[in-house]
């Protein structure tokens, strides 16, 4: 069974008068235990594809499964359910919420969890907060953490619901060049211990820690290939 | 176990921006702390006028002369001086609920203590007025059935009229002159305040009634009659009987009216009631108003707060809100909002009921109805008010939310 499954997926915008070929015609599966990067430039459509893998949008065309479950045609509660159990998010922005503890952060999550809860979501956070290497720093709020480190605050949040997959969209294009590879470290080392990983970037090097890259342009995948020579990040 | 979560990141929410939402809650605050002082002072009152009225006693009746119509022009309330001493003399023989009866014959005079002298009503009543009107006797004592019979020149003096004339003495045994007419103090009435309209109850003056009539008035006028029921049940009973006695007395042909007016205590209630209920809803109306403008400032600051939380509620979506949860998130924030300054105002409200209570001497009633009753609707304005941006933020798209700055 694979993670992900696209058929054929197409989403068009209409902006004023103009209507835009999102996707056009997307075909990809993607293996469980995979590290998949996206590229391409800006408005290659690959933004788009990532909220549709993420089930933050639907497709207007074509079918989706994650884990074999049929996404498209979700209803918006579905979706919402989808996304805070097999699915975890990290964003350019780190987007944590402000004045809220790391710890607090990371739990968000499991305040939304419908049917099955998690027995001891404090320690459940912390147990991630330590994968990612903040264990010391749980009662930090984000403007108290680096941008590293709240990127990994990040990370943990969407590795404690222990999600299908993580979708990383430009995770270190805030960060400096020393940061990023500690991030792209970090990534490598979760997708070691079996988890996948789909990433999102414009830049070729921080594609090349990937295995696995599609390349985007105009809405279609041009380019679908491994990567011959993997770049591994030192902590 | 949700909702408890939902409730804590609400009032986390809520105490981040502590000051604003303390001027968000002002407006409730004011309003029903205005409300509730108001109210609790309005029914103080209203018990106290109630109290005051059932302490000149509930089996009070007052019997007053109707109005005169000489050829088409009528005169006003009490202007026929149709009661009489006969009158009095009828009721106390045969009427058969009536305990007490009384004349009153007022007349106006000055009273001369010395070289001090004070004008007053003079009152000429029956040995059974203070059986009546619950009246006292402080110092000395009252006038008997002897001093009635022979006209006796004594009076029994209020407070406020020891104080102007006799300031600091005890003037019982001394010698007045009311008009050019010499008397006696045989007594003096212990205080009775304020009554309910705000007339000083004890500037008053008591002499026998056939003093006054004989000696002080025209011989004949009896201004009212003051008599009391047996009991409070026989009220209609005994107002019947001194309408029958009198229209009898007073030779009225079966079919024509009156010439006099029965009345009694539990009009005067009734009466100052109605003016309080009257209050009472005038203040509600204020309540709604300021409640009313409470909720849309309750409404602003959650548009305020929906539009500069976008980003936040953009995450929540992300990592799995539903739209039904962040609707529950900002309606709970929003009820938190107005009930605490509901709650707030109310305990302000009481607390300055009983200042002013204090202060102004009346009594202060705070019941828990109107203390659920308001509460409650601030909840509920809390609810009406904040599904609006509730509504708004929860309809909010994750990826348009997540980018906004």
């Amino acid at each position: 069974m694979k993670t992900i499954q696209l058929k054929n997926i197409k989403k068009t915008f209409h902006l004023g008068g103009e209507t835009v070929h999102a996707l056009d015609g997307i075909s990809l599966s993607v293996d469980r235990g995979d590290f998949l990067a996206i590229i391409g430039t800006s408005g290659s459509g690959k933004s788009t594809l990532m909220n549709i893998i993420g089930c933050l949008d639907q497709a207007d065309h074509g079918e989706y499964f994650l884990e074999g479950l049929k996404v498209s045609q979700m209803d918006k509660n579905a979706l919402a359910d989808i996304r805070n159990q097999r699915i975890g998010f990290v964003f350019q922005g780190y987007n944590l919420l402000a004045r809220t503890t790391a710890l607090e952060n990371v739990q968000l999550p499991l305040l939304y969890r419908r049917g099955k809860q998690i027995n001891h979501p404090a320690k459940k956070a912390k147990e991630v907060l330590d994968m990612v290497g903040l264990a010391k720093r749980t009662h930090h709020e984000p403007n108290q953490l680096s941008g590293g480190q709240q990127q990994r605050v990040a990370i943990a949040r969407a590795l404690v619901t222990d999600p299908a997959i993580i979708l990383a969209d430009e995770p270190t294009g805030n960060l400096d060049s020393r940061t990023t590879e500690e991030i792209l470290s970090l990534f490598q080392t979760l997708n070691d211990e079996g988890i996948t990983i789909v990433l999102v970037t414009h830049e070729m090097d921080v594609a090349e820690h990937a295995k696995r890259v599609i390349d985007m342009r105009d809405g279609r995948i041009i380019n679908n290939y491994k990567i011959a020579h993997r770049q591994y990040a030192s902590m | 176990m949700k909702l408890r979560k939902f409730v804590i990141s609400a009032l986390r929410s809520i105490t981040r921006n502590r000051m604003r939402s303390l001027l968000t809650m002002l407006g409730i605050i004011i309003g029903l702390a205005s409300v509730i002082a108001l109210v609790a002072l309005g029914k103080g009152s209203q018990a106290d006028i109630e109290s005051e009225i059932s302490s000149l006693g509930t089996n009070l009746i007052m019997v007053r002369p109707g109005s005169t119509n000489a050829h088409g022009v009528r005169g006003g309330a009490g202007s026929r001086s149709c009661l009489t001493m006969d009158d009095v003399t009828t009721l106390s023989k045969s009427a058969e609920h009536i305990q007490y009866v009384s004349p009153l014959i007022r007349v106006s005079s000055q009273i001369i203590a010395g070289n001090v002298n004070w004008n007053s009503t003079i009152q000429g009543i029956n040995t059974t007025y203070p059986m009546i009107r619950n009246y006292e006797v402080a110092q000395g004592s009252f006038f008997s059935q002897r001093d009635m019979k022979v006209k006796a020149k004594v009076a029994v003096l209020g407070q406020t009229i020891v104080d102007e004339l006799f300031p600091g003495q005890n003037p019982v045994g001394s010698r007045i002159r009311i008009g050019d007419i010499p008397f006696k103090v045989i007594g003096v009435l212990s205080e009775k305040g304020q009554s309910s309209t705000g007339d000083d109850q004890d500037d008053i003056v008591f002499v026998p009634s056939t003093t006054a009539l004989y000696r002080m008035s025209d011989g004949k006028t009896v201004h009212d009659i003051m008599a009391s029921a047996t009991s409070e049940l026989a009220m209609d009973q005994a107002k019947a009987e001194i309408a029958s006695i009198l229209r009898k007395n007073h030779r009225i042909a079966t079919g024509d009216d009156d010439d006099f007016e029965i009345r009694d205590q539990a009009e005067i209630v009734s009466m100052a009631t109605q003016v309080t209920g009257t209050l009472t809803m005038l203040l509600s109306a204020v309540a709604c108003v300021s409640l009313l403008v409470g909720g849309i400032g309750i409404m602003n600051i959650m548009l305020v707060s929906v539009t500069e939380r976008t980003r936040e509620i953009g995450i929540l979506i992300a990592v799995g809100a539903r739209s039904s949860d962040i609707l529950i998130q900002f309606l709970i924030e929003a009820v938190i909002l107005s009930l605490s300054g509901g709650i707030i105002g109310v305990l302000t409200g009481i607390g300055i009921a009983f200042g002013l209570g204090k202060s102004m001497g009346t009594q202060v009633i705070v019941e828990p109805f109107m203390i659920i009753i308001s509460v409650g609707f601030t909840a509920a304005v809390g609810i009406f008010f904040g599904y609006y941006p509730a509504r708004k933020a929860s309809a909010l798209n994750p990826i348009e939310a997540m980018r906004y700055e």
